[in-house]
């Protein structure tokens, strides 16, 4: 590569990490690091840098196209860009490559030298699949093996003289026909449910939400490739812990105080009314930046230690940095470290900690 | 030319390049010499990051572009096959790891690019020693960038980027008023031929019944103050060309008006090429196609050329393939002109049977599609040859933004729709077109331009962020007329806030109708 342009790259990477003072910061867009889960589509986070232009804005613009389709049928997504004439600029400004979930968790195993996770012991559930393995001479005609049935027939036919080459039709009887045989098949499956707590308190900003989300998608990878079946429970708080679905999880802002007991007490409630430990390998992750009520603290601890932690497989505190927040709780979590093999804890000041914090939840091989 | 790259062509190419510039030459094809060399996959992203110009200045969007074209490139989602640059010689760059075939139709498609940029009319004006001025460019900006500190240079370059749209491309062909000096310092005559009243041819003593006295004083008078009027609007006509307009007008230091300088001469450079996208890639495209199947390909490379070829022409349905409309009109030409099915007999015969079978085995296909790459840019083209039957056969669509839902549809598969939205995407590279309606606005020296609407509004916090780096360049406030939401609108910078005006035009009364346009 040469020198040149090493230095302009510099300049650009410098500039989107924000280590230069420049105006231009707010027109950073960073790509997307999470790409449609549902699609297996990954995008690869492409950072650009946007340069104000007198430009159209959607409304009344459109563009050509060729393909089929029906007059009023909707473009997919990312389709119809409108063409900013023949201008030599590439178009989308996030690249996206096809690979199945598993194999970006294999990529993330393999970029932070991951343990396999072992699942605790128990083969859990028990599951029973139907399996077609055998045949036999009684069944329902939906079942009729088709060739056997027909091979069986002229056979017959052969050996009875019956099948004439020239018109060569067969008819298959009664006794001719074949049907698929099913066996049960007793199916060990390990299932596990990830616990994600976060604190929603006003300390914590979108930023620090977006590194929560992001950090979240990657556990859920990980782990989703080791287990069948994962459920997910989203737990909020700030000075009261509600659950919640998946999108109100990134997206709510409260304000107030900080309570993290409430979130633990609700987390408690959770696993023992519907997720029973000898059943269940739990995860729970908190994120939090570190700010609680003092008084809070010990009572947090306690049944972190007494009704918590003898359940998990893990328990991972990642502490976002906040503006507001002080930051104490991470200590008193990390004093749980020594006695405790199941706990982890990490600190996540920003988005370049991401990758390392994953290591530190994931890496115990748990 | 410095450069850090080992370039030599290989003997299996030059050989190969004599070949197919020997096949180019005989179809007819002229151009300058073209050079090419071999680099290196990660070489060759650098100089595509900096549009094809190894000496090209430095600035951070060029390690923008770079970290594209390498992620592209390293992921497998694109490759950069050919990158030729307008100049005399012709530079072409080849990748080293590329196959032998795609050599061969990479070097074809170059020299379909290289016939372009010498016989186009659009590319007279280029400078063909573009490769020495930008380096020029670049030793300037460098030499800046030591003076005044990185920092400096570069947010400069920053708001001129951010305005380098704003150029008038067809004033290369019109001159729309006498350029004007900076070091032109004659005082203003005050031409008394145009003020002058009309006189009438008379006899002495008819003079005063002919000519008379009063009427003549008053007549001289309203000419003045048209003329004054005239005058006294800043500049004359609306600008289009606002980076000439800031350079000649705005209160720069001599180093910022000469960055500004190189943004414009740059962006004058690559106009070119962005109007004539279509028809430039068309005939590249149609030309490797030709040369390779008729000539240079050996039958042990069908298969690949036909990968390469098809990935090339591949459409896709939320966006026209530039290759794939010009190569297609280009084929389209020279059917018709080879069987005669164009003119008023043609255009005019109702029995579809007999147009479908229509040959008058004319010939003039070839001689067709030269005169088409020699006069016409991508909106001449589509507008005069785009046909139904070509939109039809090709499965062609207009698509339109829906608000509510807030996605594209597909709005109809009418001939003129899509003819209409097609060309309006290529109007001005499909920008809104902006102009310089006074410098002198409100008489305290502040800058007003004017959106002129087409249907499609404004993105407001593009336009306003913009209008703060022009306000940077101008010094004063400055103001841009709009729509929005079908309102006219004024958008405003006074160099601390921003703010928004709905309703009248101006809040002064309208000085000129007429000019505004």
């Amino acid at each position: 590569m040469g020198q040149k342009i090493e230095r302009d790259h510099q300049r650009f990477r410098k500039l989107v990490r924000g280590k230069v003072k420049s105006n231009l910061s707010k027109y950073i867009s960073r790509g997307e690091m999470i790409g449609k889960k549902g699609n297996d589509l990954v995008s690869i986070p492409l950072p650009q840098i946007e340069m104000p232009q007198f430009r159209y804005g959607n409304k009344g613009s459109g563009g050509v196209g060729q393909g089929d389709g029906q007059v009023g049928q909707p473009l997919g997504p990312g389709q119809g860009e409108p063409s900013s004439g023949a201008g030599d600029q590439p178009g989308g400004h996030i690249l996206e490559v096809e690979l199945t979930m598993e194999e970006m968790a294999q990529i993330l195993g393999e970029e932070l030298a991951l343990p396999r996770i072992e699942p605790r012991g128990k083969k859990n559930i028990v599951t029973t699949r139907d399996k077609y393995t055998g045949i036999r001479q009684a069944g329902p005609e939906s079942l009729r093996h088709f060739k056997r049935t027909f091979k069986r027939a002229l056979r017959r036919q052969i050996a009875s003289q019956a099948y004439d080459p020239l018109i060569p039709i067969v008819v298959p009887i009664r006794q001719d026909k074949q049907y698929r045989s099913w066996k049960d098949v007793q199916l060990p499956q390990s299932v596990a449910v990830l616990i994600y707590m976060m604190d929603v308190s006003g300390s914590m900003t979108d930023e620090q939400k977006e590194i929560v989300r992001i950090e979240a998608f990657w556990i859920d990878t990980w782990i989703k490739a080791h287990y069948k079946g994962v459920e997910t429970a989203y737990i909020i708080h700030d000075a009261a812990a509600q659950e919640v679905d998946e999108h109100t999880f990134y997206h709510t802002r409260e304000s107030g105080g900080t309570k993290i007991s409430s979130a633990y007490i609700l987390a408690d409630k959770i696993i023992s009314a519907r997720y029973p430990p000898d059943q269940w390998n739990i995860y729970a992750f908190h994120f939090s930046d570190g700010d609680n009520w003092s008084d809070d603290t010990t009572h947090c601890l306690e049944i972190l230690q007494e009704k918590l932690l003898p359940r998990l497989n893990l328990f991972g505190y990642g502490q976002v940095e906040s503006p507001y927040g002080s930051g104490e709780f991470y200590e008193y979590v990390h004093e749980l470290l020594g006695d405790r093999p199941n706990v982890v804890c990490s600190r996540i000041p920003d988005r370049e900690a991401i990758l390392g914090s994953i290591k530190e939840f994931l890496g115990t091989g748990r | 030319m410095d450069t850090p790259y080992d370039t030599t062509l290989p003997p299996h190419l030059r050989s190969l390049k004599e070949e197919i510039e020997g096949y180019a030459r005989g179809y007819g094809l002229d151009f300058y010499e073209t050079i090419f060399e071999v680099i290196d996959a990660e070489d060759l992203n650098e100089i595509a990051a900096y549009g094809g110009f190894p000496t090209r200045y430095p600035h951070w969007s060029f390690g923008m572009s770079y970290e594209e074209l390498r992620k592209g490139y390293d992921y497998g989602l694109s490759k950069i096959y050919e990158m030729v640059i307008n100049n005399d010689p012709c530079y072409a760059y080849l990748m080293r790891s590329n196959h032998t075939v795609d050599q061969k139709l990479v070097m074809a498609h170059v020299y379909g690019h290289c016939d372009f940029f010498k016989n186009n009319a659009y590319f007279g004006h280029t400078n063909r020693k573009m490769m020495d001025e930008m380096a020029n460019h670049g030793a300037r900006i460098r030499h800046y960038v030591e003076r005044f500190g990185e920092d400096e240079v570069e947010a400069f370059l920053d708001r001129c980027m951010s305005i380098d749209d704003l150029i008038d491309v067809h004033s290369t062909a019109i001159r729309r008023r006498e350029p004007v000096s900076r070091y032109d310092f004659t005082p203003e005559q005050d031409d008394s031929a145009e003020t002058r009243a009309t006189r009438f041819k008379s006899k002495d003593y008819m003079d005063d019944y002919i000519n008379p006295r009063d009427l003549l004083k008053k007549e001289e008078e309203e000419r003045r103050k048209a003329k004054e009027q005239i005058s006294r609007s800043f500049p004359e006509r609306p600008e289009k060309d606002v980076l000439l307009f800031l350079i000649e007008n705005a209160p720069l230091k001599n180093w910022q008006r000469d960055v500004l300088e190189i943004v414009r001469d740059e962006a004058y450079y690559f106009a070119p090429q962005g109007m004539t996208k279509v028809a430039n890639e068309g005939w590249a495209s149609y030309w490797h196609s030709t040369i390779m199947t008729q000539k240079a390909m050996s039958p042990s490379e069908v298969i690949d050329f036909a990968d390469h070829h098809s990935g090339t022409m591949a459409v896709s349905r939320g966006r026209i393939n530039p290759y794939k409309l010009g190569i297609e009109l280009l084929r389209d030409i020279e059917h018709r002109w080879n069987t005669g099915k164009f003119g008023k007999e043609y255009e005019e015969c109702d029995d579809l049977e007999k147009k479908r079978k229509w040959d008058k085995q004319l010939g003039l296909g070839r001689q067709k599609i030269f005169e088409v790459r020699r006069i016409h840019n991508d909106i001449t083209f589509i507008d005069t040859f785009l046909t139904p039957e070509f939109c039809v056969q090709h499965n062609m669509f207009a698509f339109a933004w829906q608000e509510q839902a807030g996605n594209y549809f597909i709005e109809s598969r009418d001939f003129e729709k899509i003819k209409q939205r097609l060309l309006f995407s290529l109007t001005n590279f499909g920008k809104p077109w902006i102009y310089v309606v006074d410098g002198n606005f409100r008489n305290r020296g502040e800058l007003l331009l004017k959106h002129q609407h087409t249907g499609v509004e404004l993105r407001l916090d593009h336009a306003a962020e913009t209008l703060t780096n022009l306000q940077f360049l101008w010094g004063r406030p400055v103001h841009l007329q709009t729509l929005v939401e079908g309102k006219p609108t004024m958008l405003s910078f006074d160099g601390t806030e921003h703010s928004t005006k709905t309703g009248g035009e101006t809040d002064e009364p309208k000085r000129n109708p007429g000019k505004t346009r």
